[in-house]
């Protein structure tokens, strides 16, 4: 299969954003953190394509629709291979690379069932000690939150 | 450090430490200073520890303050349901001071968050109890002299152990070697290990006490606690490995003192207390000092 007939299986957009790697299994994650389910942009996307390096993966195409450094950067927490491309006039003019914040609130939640933000009406609030490792410790109760035990805020 | 909370013992630097100790050390010489005259400290203890609790109120009135709380969650509001960040904003309104103890971790640092006047952490469940730390190190100082190249043993729950974590950061500091001793399942765990990895600081593990404590300059004592095992029938095996007793000091350094941050159940043996080397009895009362320090130097009154 041949990159173009993939590229096909979700509707090319004028302008916009589209996120492309994602693993499907995290499709629904990156939708909540970017907030896309409270956007009135077109939004297309597809899910449990054919990857050739990562099994099946999602893509999302937000027409319209350009992300803040510090806003795309959150998705690095559940689909940290994801690209970003930035589509004018069909054509892609810009390649967005995905990086891991020092430190970030909410999004996702203390893997501590003890800790107060699972207590209380409280915001995580994370510092990221390893980013290769993907190790979250919480500003609260000082415990680490892996990449393994990850779960996104609804 | 004035009108800072303090919540965690990495919030603190080494010189914040040498600070508190000075100042400890000052109050031990001259505990009643009415320093805190007019002013109210609430102690907020969401759950009972009677002996930290009596320890933060004996410092307070012996800076000449007052003191206002309740000594555990059942006598307050927050069976009625009050959320923390009623009762912590509410009570910042009466007091200048909030001292808290909470079974939830993280629950001070919110608290410190929504307070308008600063929080002492007096534990926060599993995570922190900061000035636990610092009557620790100031007990250390005051019986070695100094912080620096001493050889610590601590023994017993060194898995779940808050003290025990908060002691290894905290003496970091000052180039330390560790012998931890512990059942296998209660070792100290890899991040702490990795952590003096980073910093180049010496351990060594063992499963039992070993000749090697007569190298100790402190030995650290914490309990082992039946809750922690399965199985019964290895709690009473492991519970009996760790108990000390008072023949095991006759080779150990005469400048050597036992630790314990109490309460006790039976892993330091009472033919022990007898012996000069047995420290935590004052240990307990330098809580004290530690305590009037701590609450002087947040409210900027030294
Ligand atoms: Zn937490």
């Amino acid at each position: 299969m041949t990159k173009d007939t993939k590229e096909l299986r979700v509707s090319a957009i004028k302008n916009g954003t589209a996120i492309d790697h994602i693993p499907a299994d995290s499709l629904f994650n990156v939708i909540n953190i970017l907030g896309l389910d409270k956007i009135q942009n077109t939004i297309t996307f597809g899910t449990n394509l054919d990857s050739q390096t990562q099994g099946k993966k999602a893509i999302i195409k937000i027409s319209e629709k350009y992300f803040e450094k510090s806003e795309i950067n959150k998705i690095a927490l559940v689909a940290p291979n994801a690209k970003l491309n930035i589509i004018k006039d069909y054509e892609v003019v810009q390649k967005q690379i995905i990086e891991l914040p020092d430190s970030f609130q909410g999004i996702v939640k203390c893997v501590n069932p003890k800790c107060i933000t699972n207590v209380e009406n409280v915001k995580t609030k994370f510092t990221v000690v390893d980013k290769k490792e993907l190790k979250l410790k919480c500003h609260y109760c000082e415990k680490i939150t892996n990449k393994n035990n990850i779960e996104v805020v609804k | 450090m004035k009108n800072k909370s303090l919540i965690s013992i990495n919030d603190y630097s080494k010189e914040d430490y040498l600070k508190i100790l000075d100042l400890a050390e000052e109050f031990e010489n001259n505990s009643v200073q009415k320093i805190l005259e007019g002013k109210v400290v609430a102690t907020l203890f969401f759950e009972p520890s009677t002996r930290t609790r009596l320890s933060f109120e004996s410092a307070v009135n012996k800076l000449g303050g007052k003191v206002i709380g309740f000594t555990d969650a059942a006598s307050s509001s927050v069976q009625k349901g009050e959320t923390l960040k009623d009762t912590i904003m509410t009570v910042a309104n009466y007091s200048d001071l909030i001292v808290m103890r909470h079974p939830i971790e993280g629950s001070a640092r919110y608290a410190s968050e929504v307070s308008k006047v600063p929080v002492v952490n007096a534990g926060d469940g599993a995570n922190q109890h900061p000035t636990q730390t610092l009557l620790d190190l100031y007990s250390i100082k005051k019986t070695q002299g100094k912080l620096e190249n001493l050889n610590i043993f601590i023994v017993g729950d060194l898995k779940y152990g808050r003290t025990v974590h908060s002691l290894l950061i905290a003496m970091s500091h000052f180039n330390p070697t560790f012998n931890f001793i512990s059942p296998d399942f209660l070792k100290m765990p890899d991040e702490y290990k990795l952590f003096l990895d980073e910093k180049g600081i010496k351990y060594y593990e063992h499963s039992d006490f070993t000749k090697y404590i007569d190298q100790a300059d402190i030995v650290y004592m914490t309990r082992v606690q039946k809750e922690r095992f399965s199985d019964p029938i290895e709690y009473e095996k492991v519970k009996n490995v760790y108990i000390l007793k008072n023949k095991m000091l006759e080779n150990t350094k005469e400048n050597m003192r036992i630790l314990h941050p109490l309460p006790r159940v039976n892993e330091i043996n009472e033919d022990v207390d007898a012996n000069p080397k047995a420290y935590y009895f004052q240990q307990a009362e330098n809580g004290v000092y530690t305590r009037q320090a701590i609450i002087a130097s947040i409210l900027g009154l030294k």
